[in-house]
């Protein structure tokens, strides 16, 4: 069981608040994602979670017992560090078997899980060496081991793959979600990566400033962002967003639209006229960065290739019904 | 940034360090400042009286005191001048490729774990003797007359003898510091065609200005207060010729027996090893923030 | 033509390094030569260089004569002692400042930088009365308690560097793998740590093997080191060159070996950090 959940949790150093308030749910077995840029405070709400820090009000409960007095070895948790955090002096046999040492584990059943944790993440002919011998990519798997093996209520990991080339990070990422769902523990995962934030978890909370902007599925930040911020920061290419008369008009302070919800067309009729500053042709996609005049600088996305150049015309229409509408303090407006 | 116990726990561990070194800054030297108003001579115990600031007048205006100041500076400023300006070509000299730099490092470094004592001794009779000494050789060779080291130019020979055990320091804290220096960097310069003698002006010597820094302020820490060498090769004198501010206390307090004004000396000492200090400790500081 | 000039740079560069390094080493070569001349041929002009006839007379004088071996423990009791007690107060306070640093730790720290520049000669004549009063004067806990003192702000701050470039990461994964305070120092720390606290180790016994102003003037026979035992071959009547070598080279050599292993710790150790 690892179910966890916040409520009001706060955290300062000094006069600083670096979480003001966060009431969160996870439930069991889930892969929760905090994201959000460098400052948001995503890191610091794991480091509560872990215990590595203290709460500065609110309560952290974890199967309904509250922890915030509970030190860290004791809250049944374990962490996977963004610089993997493995102990130089000791063998992967060693650091994977550590916590079950400090557990008090019986020294053949200790042998036999780290065995079958080596097997599963293919660490079993590294076992005897030491962290520096290995490649990147397994050291992260050994901090990886060195998590499951004590079964822990939920793993957290903090930015675990950001020190990998960016073909290695697109194969841990599978292997961590393969990974997670196979054991069915909760896990909790911070990065500041949208595309890795979008594609591992089952929820995402996205934090700013120390908030928690929006908590909900992938496709709901997508589809439905409930602010400006989440709008922005999920999606790649980034949503356009349009200010002033064309906004008024949908009734909006701004609105926003996705580079994949704009039609591109050759000398089209409707929609927003412009010129071709640059386009990236990846084949596959297009990507237009267009300037079109009164919208300011759109970018849209086509599927293919339309064989266009800088300071070609094209008129962009956007698809009415994913027009996304913000108010003045930056809500989404529904309808 | 840790949790409250740890917290706790980091304070406990802290304290006996922190009393203890306390206890030694503030004890020794209240006394001093304590002695430095008394009248108090060891041999003439029971006589002590407050006489204010009198040994502070009359320590300052002991012309020993103008004698030896002088001699401190003229000792710390050349020993100074000496390491750094032939620790600066023996770094760059070791920063070369050389065969067997190791075994060269080792007889280079090898100076500054002489114990004072032994070093002073050496110079003096083995190296230094007018008669028998392997410079008087040197200079019979040569046909010159050999020189009375220690009765001509014996400020100079202290200051010798100083130079060679701290030469082996400022060097390999210069040679540390250039090899930190980024390689990428130098070639960047070779590519924007600098020549050997503009690179060593705009990118060598540039990264050398903090580590010949540090090397100046924890030389004049230790330069101020040189006492072995001193005491084992001329007991200060002839005359008062080596006597520097330390050896000067040194002789009032445990030749003269006289306590109150090897206290205003002493403070005196303080207040000069404290100028460097400020330097110092502002430079270490600033490290520290990085 | 490059391969060229870099090989002929290397031999001239080689030539040049090896020639100034024997100039430097020079005085303490001849000082081991004359260590194993007879005190004739030490005093001898010209000098013979190695075509001398070779003698360990003077190491079995030097011990009959002036109780070498007396001096030489007292100096491994002092040095060892002071060394190791600075470490027991030490190792607490680095390891406080290092891992749980406040505010004030900068402060603190600096304030501990300056105790060691306050100059010996200043406190030199409360600290002679104190142990004349205390009957600490010449005795091996006096040395070592002074020399203790004087060296705990460089044992701090060494170690305070050490442990500063332990990962804090790799602490916290022992506290999540559920390691108490007491076993995280002793299975996680303590291993990261033994490279700086050997050296740290070894540059304060080197530092407190040449001390030379306290145990030059708070001992002067019981207490004395090798320092003192040496100082006292200054003395006119004292001029035997070849015994006096011979002493110098047994005084030294034990810490040259030392400071040849610590030296790359040896610039950390004296700069406090300062250049790396």
């Amino acid at each position: 069981m690892g179910q966890i959940t916040l409520q009001g949790v706060q955290k300062s150093f000094g006069p600083v608040h670096i979480i003001k308030g966060a009431d969160l749910d996870i439930a069991d077995g889930s892969f929760v994602v905090f994201v959000g840029p460098s400052g948001c405070g995503k890191t610091t709400l794991l480091r509560l979670i872990a215990g590595l820090e203290d709460v500065t009000g609110g309560a952290i409960l974890i199967d309904g017992r509250n922890v915030v007095n509970v030190p860290p070895a004791r809250r049944g948790l374990s962490m996977v560090f963004q610089s993997y955090a493995l102990y130089p002096h000791m063998s992967v046999r060693g650091n994977i078997a550590f916590g079950l040492k400090m557990a008090g584990v019986a020294k053949d059943e200790i042998n036999r899980k780290v065995e079958a944790a080596a097997a599963t993440l293919n660490l079993t002919p590294y076992l005897d060496r030491k962290p520096r011998e290995l490649s990147g990519g397994q050291r992260q798997r050994v901090a990886i081991g060195r998590a499951i093996v004590r079964e822990p209520k939920a793993f957290l990991f903090d930015e675990p793959l950001s020190n990998l080339d960016a073909a290695l990070r697109v194969q841990m990422r599978l292997e961590v979600t393969r990974l997670q769902k196979q054991l069915g523990t909760t896990a909790i995962y911070v990065t500041h990566d949208q595309v890795e934030a979008m594609t591992m978890a089952d929820k995402i909370v996205v934090l700013n400033g120390g908030k928690i902007e929006q908590y909900g599925s992938p496709l709901e930040l997508y589809e439905k962002p409930s602010n400006l911020f989440v709008a922005g920061f999920i999606g790649s290419p980034k949503m356009n967003f349009i200010t002033g008369e064309p906004a008024k008009r949908q009734g909006a302070a701004t609105i926003g639209v996705r580079p994949e919800h704009l039609k591109v067309e050759r000398d089209g009729q409707g929609g927003w006229h412009g010129t071709v500053a640059v386009a990236e042709h990846l084949g596959s996609d297009t990507f237009l960065y267009v300037d079109a005049g009164p919208q300011g600088m759109l970018t849209a996305r086509y599927v293919g290739e339309l064989g266009l150049s800088p300071g070609d015309r094209v008129s962009l229409v956007p698809e009415q019904a994913r027009i996304h509408r913000f108010d003045d303090s930056g809500k989404a407006i529904r309808a | 940034m840790a949790t409250q116990q740890t917290q706790l726990l980091a304070r406990t561990l802290l304290t006996p360090a922190v009393a203890l070194l306390f206890i030694w800054m503030i004890v020794p030297l209240a006394l001093t400042i304590y002695f430095a108003t008394l009248h108090y001579n060891l041999l003439d115990p029971g006589s002590e009286s407050f006489v204010g600031l009198e040994n502070f007048r009359y320590f300052l205006t002991d012309p020993a005191f103008l004698a030896s100041l002088q001699n401190t500076l003229v000792l710390v400023g050349s020993v100074l001048a000496i390491t750094i300006l032939l620790g600066v070509p023996l770094a760059l000299l070791l920063d070369q490729q050389v065969v067997g730099l190791s075994i060269v490092r080792l007889m280079v470094i090898a100076p500054f774990f002489v114990m004072p004592t032994v070093s002073a001794l050496v110079w003096k009779n083995l190296l230094m003797h007018p008669v028998s000494g392997l410079f008087a050789w040197i200079a019979h060779l040569f046909g010159l007359p050999a020189i009375d080291w220690f009765n001509d130019a014996p400020l100079f020979s202290v200051i010798l003898i100083i130079s060679w055990q701290w030469l082996p320091f400022a060097t390999l804290i210069l040679l540390t510091a250039l090899q930190s220096l980024d390689e990428e960097q130098k070639e960047a310069a070779e590519m924007d065609g600098a020549s050997a003698l503009s690179a060593f002006i705009y990118i060598t010597l540039p990264h050398l200005a903090r580590p010949i820094t540090v090397v100046i302020l924890i030389e004049t820490i230790f330069l101020l207060t040189v006492f072995a060498e001193i005491f084992v090769t001329t007991g200060g004198g002839p005359g008062l010729q080596t006597t520097n501010i330390a050896f000067l206390i040194y002789s009032q307090a445990l030749i003269q027996y006289d306590v109150g004004s090897a206290s205003a000396g002493g403070l005196v000492a303080v207040v000069l090893a404290n100028i460097v200090a400020f330097f110092l400790v502002r430079i270490v500081g600033r490290n520290l923030e990085a | 033509m490059a391969r060229m000039v870099t090989t002929r740079r290397k031999v001239i560069s080689t030539v040049a390094a090896w020639l100034v390094g024997f100039l430097i080493f020079f005085p303490i070569l001849w000082m081991v030569l004359a260590s194993f001349k007879t005190e004739l041929e030490a005093f001898a002009i010209p000098p013979s260089f190695l075509f001398f006839h070779w003698t360990t007379e003077n190491y079995a004088t030097v011990q009959e004569r002036s109780d070498y071996l007396h001096h030489a423990l007292n100096s491994i009791v002092i040095a060892g002692g002071s060394t190791l007690i600075a470490m027991l107060i030490a190792v607490p306070a680095a390891w406080s400042m290092a891992f749980s640093p406040t505010k004030r730790t900068k402060d603190i720290l600096l304030w501990m930088l300056s105790t060691k520049m306050m100059p010996p000669v200043g406190v030199l004549v409360p600290i002679y009365l104190i142990y004349r009063n205390f009957g600490l004067l010449d005795t091996r806990s006096g040395l070592i308690f002074i020399l203790c003192l004087g060296n705990l702000p460089i044992v701090i701050w060494m170690l305070f560097t050490y442990f500063k470039e332990i990962p804090k990461d790799i602490l916290e994964a022992a506290r999540m793998d559920g390691a108490t305070i007491g076993r995280e120092l002793i299975y996680v720390l303590t291993p990261m740590a033994v490279p700086g606290l050997a050296s740290t180790l070894l540059l304060n016994l080197i530092l407190a093997w040449n001390e030379a102003f306290w145990t030059l003037n708070l001992s002067t026979l019981e207490a004395a080191p090798l320092t003192v035992f040496i100082a006292s071959y200054s003395s006119p009547e004292g001029l035997f060159w070849a015994k006096l070598s011979a002493a110098s080279t047994l005084a030294i050599a034990p810490i040259l070996v030392l400071g040849w292993f610590s030296q790359r710790q040896l610039v950390r150790g004296l700069t406090f950090g300062a250049v790396k």
